[in-house]
């Protein structure tokens, strides 16, 4: 076995160049163009289909497989991209196993769903590949609109309002746009900087100004985005992260999933990325199968997901957790963290049993960890934000907010699922009602 | 985008794609509906004269044809004109056309072979505000056994007195509808030339038994126990309709005689394949009645996308653009010479071309012990099957060989100037002609 592999601590380089690479490896690959005609013969044109049903942008699934089917990907690439812009992102990281595809008529019948997923990809990678933007902006209305998050609802928004002929401008905290898509997400699902290009080809419609590193609360407030422009959008996401309450947790290997993730997607050397030895993700959602999955994948030789429920309340879908399973990520079930052990830095993290209820069960176990990630759910931060509900902004209908001309979406909004393709339909719904709002007035 | 608007025979429509006579036309439910999912015209199902509604079978009316995975290749049918009363298809036609003016709406008819049949139904359809009639000659189950449909339209005489009677009692433009069960398309398409169509189209159902139901020794559709013909339809006789269309549209005396094109248009594929030879319009059906009113949107989206492709900016370009291609056989180039290539770095060696050449063509591949299949040049005679039956496309290839360069089979150079069979020496006429 090689020593570099059984070193203890957060080191880096624990596999080879050629192990990491083939690790981060596109997950799915692109269909080629056989294997798309093959994929796309198998759907049945379903009337009124469940897969559109299912999809949290409305594609319309049987017309685009359809125009594959017929030779024109790039008709295709336009009836997706009219329903949801980010159709190239959401192809790769839809959990289309529990949207379109756990639906489709084949999948019920069969066990064996069509492929849309790897379909859209292949019809809007094929437009992109093209250069080509099938989207013109209507006149200009003279309408300024501010959007806080050039993540995915906030780039929606913008590219439907810029449609619309208005003028946006997008304040992101980060130095980079696209949200999560850019700093969250398993690298093998956005591969060759898939992320950023997807801004550089949403951005050709024209009309929209992205302005980096300027955040809501530190470099401008509500009020001044309220007074200077015709509307404003807020999709800025969940900037902070949950505190684990477990005692030691602030013990030195003690991490949040969403900082590793975002520091392993910008990373431009993977072997200089280091990991532990014993990893240990508290969580059961996508961000803890993608710690756990990339932590796994830079080397890390024991990797375990601890979740406090049982397997069927987990975030993360089946097939997410069986992902893992391959990659070889242990999976408990139904165990609470109560103490984080280690002089200084975590040796040892201590969890219980518990039942369904979280009820505890007086039944507790080690595991070695040089490495703990915190998985366990990411929260709203600003001030002055507009009502909540619970801890996320309350919104009604298209992402109304309770402060006139504010609208919001996203991560940042209550309701709705946190996935990619849900904060496309609320930022793209919430620039219709903007513009049907400012044409009003 | 490309403007997909046509004007056919004088009849406006948005796009090309009609739906043709047929069950998805009988009834306005359907084409309201059919006219909101964008298609650009519709034939209404063919109405008989006043009197006793049709009478269809009660058992089943369709048989089909499938690939492996279920898609429908063929379908054919045994049913007859539209079974509504007359007055309630004149009334809805009405209803439609008024709500829907940018349509196209032609209204079949089949009435019997005398005058007083089409004199009488005539001012009924002109009274509805329909754009044009179109004359069901094609029709060949159950209408035929009584002298209409395919019965009239195999008689190229009925066809031109029938077309003549309609000519001198309407104002409405006339489609001649025309069966393909004939031995030659051009004649009864000239017969309605003669009579004065304004267009005809084609195809209609092909004379067709699906299957036979071993266990009751019975064709298939079966209706207790006993089956009869039907009319065949569908992507699978899509190649027999392309070549009757193209067969009018190269015949000199009807080049200017507008065609509809009918026959297994399932994609804007295959209805720009139509157009090119010929047609200006496409009538669909089976499509629709396999995927519903639907798949229009992608006959629109692909046509237009194909169009913009090509430059062209309105379908009247596309129209015949093939036509001066389709040619016959003595005019082939026996000059051009090509070889099958097959790319070895994308042979998956199931070896199917080489089953196919030994057994069944000219023994012009090898194959060698580790399964390398390559082409004998000497033997090649460029059929083409091998590229056929290749399951890898783009595997196995024809390239051309260049002027001057040295055909192996026949151990000849490549002619650079045109050489077909009617100057070929082995050409008794033109032995003849030497002499």
């Amino acid at each position: 076995m090689d020593a570099r592999a059984l070193k203890e601590g957060i080191v880096s380089g624990r596999l080879d160049p050629d192990a990491l690479s083939a690790g981060f490896a596109d997950l799915h690959g692109q269909l080629s163009n056989h294997e798309a005609l093959v994929a796309a013969d198998r759907c049945y044109f379903c009337h009124d289909a469940p897969c559109v049903t299912a999809c949290p942008t409305d594609i319309d699934i049987p017309l685009f497989i359809r125009q594959i089917a017929t030779g024109t990907p790039e008709a295709a690439a336009k009836t997706i991209l009219t329903q949801n812009i980010m159709g190239g992102m959401c192809a790769r990281v839809c959990p289309t196993e529990t949207l379109c595809e756990e639906v489709c008529v084949r999948e019920v019948a069969e066990g064996e769903p069509v492929q849309i997923g790897r379909l859209q990809r292949y019809a809007t990678d094929t437009l992109m590949a093209q250069g080509v933007h099938p989207f013109s902006r209507a006149a200009p209305t003279g309408k300024r609109i501010a959007i806080v998050g050039a993540g995915p609802a906030g780039l929606a928004c913008a590219h439907r309002l810029a449609m619309h002929g208005h003028d946006v401008l997008v304040f992101d905290a980060r130095p980079k746009a696209g949200g999560l898509n850019e700093y969250g997400i398993a690298a093998y699902k956005s591969t060759e900087d898939f992320a950023a290009r997807e801004v550089d080809w949403l951005l050709q419609i024209g009309g929209i100004e992205i302005r980096n590193g300027i955040a809501l609360g530190r470099d401008m407030t509500m009020s001044e985005l309220q007074s200077d422009y015709d509307a404003v959008f807020l999709g800025m996401g969940l900037g902070g992260v949950n505190a684990l309450t477990a005692p030691g947790a602030d013990k030195e290997g003690v991490l949040d999933a969403v900082g590793f993730i975002a520091d392993l997607r910008q990373c431009t050397d993977l072997s200089s990325l280091p990991v532990g030895r014993d990893v240990v993700v508290i969580g059961g959602g996508m961000t803890a199968v993608d710690a756990a999955v990339q932590s796994k994948l830079l080397g890390a030789l024991n990797v375990t997901i601890v979740y406090r429920r049982g397997r069927d309340r987990m975030n993360a879908s089946v097939w997410e957790q069986e992902l893992a399973a391959a990659k070889g990520v242990r999976i408990i079930t139904n165990a609470s963290p109560v103490a984080v052990h280690g002089n200084g830095a975590v040796r040892e993290i201590e969890f219980e049993f518990t039942d369904d209820d979280l009820t505890p069960t007086g039944q507790t176990f080690r595991l070695a960890a040089d490495q703990v990630f915190k998985a366990i759910g990411q929260t709203l931060t600003g001030d002055d934000l507009p009502d909540l509900d619970g801890r996320k902004i309350a919104v009604t209908g298209p992402g109304r907010t309770s402060v006139k001309g504010v609208w919001a979406g996203g991560d940042c909004a209550a309701g709705g699922e946190d996935l990619t393709v849900t904060a496309v339909a609320e930022g793209r719904d919430a620039a219709e009602d903007i513009h049907v709002a400012l044409m009003r007035a | 985008m490309a403007n997909l608007t046509t004007d056919f025979v004088g009849i406006k429509s948005p796009n090309p794609f009609w739906l043709a006579s047929a069950p998805p036309t009988d009834k306005e439910y359907n084409v309201r509906r059919a006219f909101e999912a964008g298609w650009g015209g519709v034939v209404w199902k063919t109405l008989g004269e006043a009197g006793p509604p049709i009478v269809n079978v009660n058992g089943p009316r369709y048989g089909a044809i499938w690939g492996a995975d279920r898609r429908l290749l063929g379908l054919n049918n045994i049913e007859l004109i539209t079974d509504r009363p007359l007055d309630v298809n004149l009334r809805e036609i009405k209803a439609v056309k008024r709500d829907y003016p940018d349509r196209a709406m032609v209204v079949s008819l089949m009435v019997p072979c005398v005058e007083e049949a089409w004199k009488a139904i005539l001012p009924l359809v002109e009274e509805t505000g329909a754009d044009g009639v179109e004359l069901n000659f094609g029709c060949p189950h159950g209408m035929s056994e009584r002298g209409m449909g395919s019965a009239v339209g195999q008689v190229p005489e009925y066809i031109e007195m029938v077309t003549r009677w309609v000519k001198q009692n309407t104002r409405m433009p006339c489609i001649v509808k025309l069966t393909p069960n004939i031995t030659d398309i051009r004649k009864p398409a000239m017969a309605a030339h003669a009579g004065g169509a304004d267009a005809v189209s084609l195809i209609n159902t092909i004379n067709s038994i699906t299957s036979v139901d071993l266990d009751l020794f019975a064709p298939e559709p079966t209706i207790d126990g006993k089956g009869a013909h039907g009319g065949y339809c569908g992507p699978a006789v899509k190649p027999i309709a392309l070549n009757m269309v193209a067969e009018i549209a190269r015949t000199p005396e009807m080049a200017d005689l507008p065609i509809s094109g009918i026959g297994g248009v399932t994609t804007w594929k295959d209805a720009a394949e139509f157009m090119a030879l010929g047609a200006g319009n496409v009538q669909v059906c089976t499509a629709a009645m396999t995927y519903g009113f639907k798949i229009v949107q992608e006959m629109i989206s692909g046509l237009s996308q194909y169009m913009d492709e090509k430059g062209m900016t309105s379908t009247s370009e596309l129209v015949r653009k093939a036509v001066p291609n389709v040619s016959d056989w003595q005019h082939l180039n026996l000059n051009y010479v090509t070889k099958a290539r097959i790319d070895q770095d994308l042979c998956i060696s199931c070896g199917r071309c080489f089953a196919a050449c030994e057994d069944t063509s000219h023994q012009a591949i090898v194959m060698s012990e580790d399964r390398v299949f390559t082409v004998k040049d000497d033997e090649c005679v460029a059929c083409n099957l091998c590229v056929n039956v290749c399951p890898v496309e783009g595997c196995i290839t024809m390239e051309r060989l260049e002027v001057g360069a040295i055909d192996e089979r026949t151990g000849r150079p490549v002619a650079a100037e045109h050489g077909d069979w009617t100057s070929h020496p082995n050409n008794p006429a033109v032995a003849q002609a030497a002499e």
